[in-house]
């Protein structure tokens, strides 16, 4: 276990709004190592999200960290004050977004958003950081960085705009990069471009990669290990082989079989009935009870830990 | 690429000034700003009582933007008129706007005059001339105060939010309760009256509603993605506040801004007239509505004049301001 990277103990986030406290993530646990890809799979709103911005802090009004640690080379994120997490944030861990066309400003030009990074963070004179920002978008692979490099925003594609997020992200060699469904807004076959990237991106750098999202086939082409969250919480926790090969989870189950041409499913797909629950009044119990399948009356009983079942295959699930 | 680059290097600026250019009022609204911009920076050679070029003892002379030692108290048009070997170029208005003449008190608009004489003899058109610096000047330069302070405070409430934003805006609220003219009208009272106390003056009592807009605009764009990916770089709040937040929420506040150029042209003249504004000899349209104040039963060159030139500033900034309003307005474009 010494080449833990990142690691999550008992993180509990809660938004507090006019109808309650919405508990998004409650006693998560997770583990980063290096040059690892890890991915959290799970449907929206179950709190991927929340949970990949508390790792830099960055959880917005009305939300709220109640617990727990965030390990990072020693220090512990959550308690550093803003002038310490500057230095983190970007250089050391740095996140992509769902959609590239809202996290690029609308309008600074390419050019001066990347340029941005290296301005604040190093101390390298103006035209070395052009020199090295047209580096940087030669290296995701963008034609003629030139005139991207003097483009806005909107001119570009989609795909090239995560491209240049993920330039941006990369800027400063950082040792995790998180990418929070990365390629949601994108079509198939860019999709399939950036996950490429990415993966030439992490073997050329050593990078660790967290990849959120919630299509299972697409972790099956990226990740290493795989955590599946339900309600915030993490349900089940395997290497994705055995993940795929031996679900345990019912919610893991359901979810693979939505997948199509998952074990000949080709004339009728799999859905799950029914909702995610909001959160607010948690009912005691196997959060996912009421849609699964399999539910018997040991699932509401008490509340479920989650445990080893096979070797290092953790599950949150008494059946 | 190169085809693609035609195709979408139809910028913003340019959807808005195609926009902008449907509303023909406000478009040549504009035209007579920029005349009258051009018309306060070259008053000096467009109405002037010494010659812009003159040739003395086969010297150059350039009086108008020299003094010279030798004609210190030379009066130039009696010593240009019987000298025949002296050649000078006069500005098109052979009136400085604080030359007396009282052989020529009040004189309705004729040839020598165009718009008439006031009760010094002064010329009315040289005077309007030279009122346009004072207007523009007081207009634009309260306007930046007004902006800086504005920005300022705005940013900060709408950004930080919580108790700065309970305490800014209880703060901005206060400024607005007072009535602004009463409140320059006590200031001026204390403070020695010159121009640029009217422009700080103006300046500091008009931020609230720019304070206002750009806080509800930082409100808006704190939360959006790309405030929160530029967090994530590890970005300095400063940084995102005047780098990334900022421009883009200056198009509404530039709109704001030109009606209060508008405001403040028009709040300027108010205090000349109330003979507190721009102390006299300098010309200002509002101190030449004044004298006219006392002559209001025939001199009605005096009123029309510097009135109709006070009304079509202020109409000209407001129709650009709502032009502009209307060409970022997404909800209006066809």
């Amino acid at each position: 276990m010494k080449n833990i990277l990142l690691e999550i103990k008992n993180l509990s986030v809660s938004f507090f709004t006019d109808y309650g406290e919405i508990k998004a993530v409650r006693n998560l646990n997770l583990t980063i190592k290096k040059g690892e890809t890890v991915g959290i799979v799970g449907e929206s709103g179950c709190g991927k999200t929340i949970t990949a911005l508390s790792i830099l802090n960055l959880v917005p009004a009305p939300g709220k960290i109640l617990q727990g640690e965030i390990k990072f080379e020693n220090k512990n994120l959550l308690s550093l004050n803003n002038e310490k997490l500057r230095e983190i944030r970007g250089k050391k861990i740095s996140i992509i977004f769902q959609d590239p066309m809202a996290s690029l400003n609308p309008v600074l030009k390419i050019g001066e958003q990347l340029s941005e990074v290296f301005v604040f963070h190093t101390e390298l004179k103006k035209d070395k950081i052009k020199e090295k920002v047209l580096k940087l978008l030669k290296n995701v692979k963008i034609p003629n960085p030139e005139i991207v490099y003097n483009s806005y925003p909107h001119q570009l594609s989609g795909g090239m705009q995560q491209r240049v997020m993920i330039a941006m992200a990369l800027a400063l060699n950082p040792k995790i990069l998180i990418a929070d469904e990365p390629t949601t807004s994108l079509d198939v076959t860019i999709e399939s471009e950036i996950l490429k990237l990415l993966y030439s991106l992490k073997k050329k750098y050593n990078l660790s990669i967290l990849f959120i999202t919630h299509n299972m086939a697409l972790l099956s082409q990226i990740a290493d290990r795989i955590y599946v969250m339900y309600a915030g919480e993490i349900v089940e926790e395997a290497k994705k082989e055995e993940l795929f090969k031996k679900p345990l989870h019912p919610y893991t189950k359901a979810l693979l079989e939505a997948i199509p041409g998952y074990k000949n499913n080709y004339k009728k797909l799999n859905y799950i009935p029914g909702e995610i629950p909001n959160n607010i009044n948690i009912l005691p119990g196997c959060t996912f009870y009421p849609r699964c399948k399999f539910g018997k009356k040991i699932c509401y009983e008490k509340d479920i830990e989650i445990f080893e079942k096979s070797k290092n295959h953790f599950v949150r699930c008494v059946l | 690429m190169k085809k693609m680059n035609n195709l979408t290097h139809f910028s913003y600026s340019k959807f808005i000034w195609t926009q902008f250019k449907k509303n023909k009022l406000a478009y040549y609204s504009l035209y007579l700003i920029f005349f009258l911009i051009i018309l306060a920076v070259l008053a000096p050679i467009i109405s002037n009582d010494k010659p812009i070029i003159m040739k003395y003892k086969n010297k150059l002379y350039f009086p108008v933007f020299k003094e010279y030692p030798e004609f210190v108290g030379v009066n130039f048009k009696n010593f240009t008129k019987n000298n025949k070997e002296i050649w000078a170029v006069f500005p098109p208005i052979k009136y400085s706007p604080t030359e007396y003449d009282l052989a020529s008190i009040l004189i309705p608009p004729c040839k020598k005059h165009l718009l008439g004489t006031d009760d010094s003899g002064r010329d009315i058109l040289a005077r309007i001339i030279y009122g346009t610096r004072i207007s523009l000047s007081v207009g634009f330069i309260a306007t930046g105060i007004s902006l800086l302070i504005g920005i300022l405070i705005g940013a900060l409430a709408g950004y930080y939010g919580g108790k700065i934003d309970i305490i800014l805006s209880r703060f901005i609220e206060i400024i607005i309760c007072f009535p602004t003219l009463i409140l320059i009208l006590g200031v001026l009272a204390i403070m020695k009256q010159s121009i640029f106390t009217i422009m700080i003056i103006i300046g500091i009592f008009g931020w609230t509603g720019i304070a206002r807009l750009v806080r509800a605009e930082f409100l808006k764009l704190k939360n959006q993605e790309f405030v929160i990916a530029a967090k994530a770089l590890g970005l300095s709040d400063i940084r995102i506040i005047f780098n990334h937040i900022l421009p883009n929420a200056l198009t509404p506040v530039l709109v704001s801004a030109t009606f209060e150029v508008a405001g403040a042209i028009l709040l300027e003249s108010t205090l000349s007239f109330l003979g507190l504004g721009v102390p006299p000899p300098t010309p200002s349209w509002g101190s030449i509505l004044m004298q006219a104040h006392d002559y209001v039963d025939f001199a009605w060159w005096l009123i029309i004049f510097p009135g109709l030139s006070i009304f079509l500033t202020v109409t000209a900034y407001n129709l650009v301001g709502e032009a502009l309003r209307d060409a970022i307005d997404p909800r209006l474009r066809t």
